[in-house]
């Protein structure tokens, strides 16, 4: 069989499938192991552009506004979410520390950072920028690995563990990163691979 | 065949079988033997024939970090003048002297039960996919799925020490300070996390299409 532009491989479990035009509001799904292969949706890149653009503007402000703040008595201790990663940077935890900050800065934005450089042009009817399908192929490989939304239930868990020692209280940081993980999931049902890839392939066009 | 969209069979025709080789990241297909993807730059392999390797060996690595994990303090508290150190298994003891059942289970489940899970599970991926018969695929296929996705969230007992350390620092009345098992913890879910990637989930489809011919015969 030759190779072209419709034949579409499913990434988990190889059958292959031929996709010409997809539907407006459908899903196409693996014959076999049942991935979401195409979505039909013609603004999914715009959402997507707009949802990533969104968070990463968040972003700014979780990094350094006060995420938590612990007051015990006359003692007040506040956190943000930079001071978190930066916990560790003492001695043999220095490696730990540099691991959180990737998990739950670094690559939360290089993803963001990835997926708005490779479909922002698109979005707007430009042709891409360079190195847009590198870019895309690291926005997928990252995301197993940004951690936002784990981070998310550790706080919850360390305010129960915290609930009995002083009075916590949350602050903006707090709140615009929950969003951010409500965005970031909102994000990814936007995102099939095959459709991202040829809407990709068009603009080089 | 070639598939129209809708779920209907366990035997469909493979990029493989069709003499083609398929990009995991992209989706687009090349002839055989074509070694990188022309769309996404991405390295082609139609089946890893090393992949198995690199499995059991992040698996051993992962194991060899989960045992210091257990055995050292992951959180060392300090106050007035009092010194305890919490192992995992001990903080979750902790919450739950507190009353606080809930987080205790999550916490026991992120960071006992979903690592040691883990092991177990992978294990048996590893080898029964290399022997190809007496499984019921479609159940190491859920188990597979399981195990991806869930791995991530062992996580969540390093991110609590993170905070508390970030948190609680009254100098003379109580400090937090990391233990080392909080590195070798991290260290073993990064770990088991690349040995469940290592896998090719392609090659336990490879049974069910195999399973699937012999139970028509």
């Amino acid at each position: 069989m030759e190779p072209s532009d419709t034949l579409v491989c499913c990434p988990i479990c190889d059958a292959l499938h031929e996709v010409d035009t997809v539907e407006d509001g459908t899903r196409l799904r693996c014959v076999r192991c049942g991935t979401v292969i195409a979505v039909g949706r013609p603004e999914a890149i715009l959402r997507i552009v707009v949802l990533a653009s969104t968070a990463l503007i968040l972003m700014s402000i979780v990094v350094f506004y006060p995420f938590l703040e612990l007051r015990n008595g006359v003692f007040t201790s506040r956190a943000s979410v930079f001071e978190t990663v930066m916990s560790f940077s003492e001695g043999v935890m220095a490696p730990l520390s540099i691991a959180v900050a990737f998990f739950v800065i670094v690559l939360p934005v290089a993803r963001l950072g990835t997926l708005i450089w490779a479909l922002a042009p698109l979005s707007i009817g430009r042709a891409p920028l360079p190195g847009a399908a590198f870019a895309l192929r690291w926005a997928e490989i990252m995301k197993p690995w940004a951690m936002a939304e784990i981070f998310m239930v550790g706080v919850a868990v360390a305010l129960v563990k915290l609930a009995d020692l002083a009075t916590l209280s949350m602050g903006p940081a707090f709140w615009s990163f929950a969003s951010i993980v409500f965005i970031t999931a909102l994000k990814d049902t936007q995102m099939s691979k095959h459709s991202i890839w040829s809407a990709l392939d068009t603009a080089k066009r | 065949m070639v598939g129209s969209g809708h779920r209907e069979t366990l035997n469909a025709l493979t990029a493989r079988e069709a003499g083609l080789v398929g990009c995991r990241h992209c989706t687009r297909v090349w002839p055989m033997g074509t070694e990188v993807c022309a769309r996404c730059g991405g390295s082609l392999e139609s089946r890893s024939p090393t992949a198995l390797q690199r499995v059991w060996a992040w698996w051993i690595v992962g194991l060899l970090f989960y045992i210091p994990a257990n055995l050292y303090p992951m959180l060392i508290t300090r106050t007035v003048g009092r010194d305890s150190e919490d192992t995992i298994v001990g903080g979750v003891i902790t919450l739950a002297h507190h009353g606080a059942y809930g987080v205790a289970a999550i916490v026991f489940f992120a960071s006992v039960m979903i690592p040691v899970g883990k092991f177990v599970a992978i294990a048996y991926l590893a080898l029964a996919v290399r022997k190809s018969h007496g499984h019921r695929p479609q159940r190491l296929l859920i188990l597979f799925e399981v195990v991806e996705w869930i791995g991530r969230w062992s996580m969540i007992d390093v991110f609590v020490v993170a905070i508390l350390v970030a948190l609680v620092q009254f100098n003379l009345l109580a400090t937090i300070n990391p233990g080392i098992a909080a590195v070798t913890f991290a260290l073993s879910v990064v770990f088991t996390m690349l040995s469940a990637m290592s896998f090719d989930s392609r090659r336990i489809w490879d049974e069910v299409e195999i399973l699937a011919v012999e139970d028509r015969k």
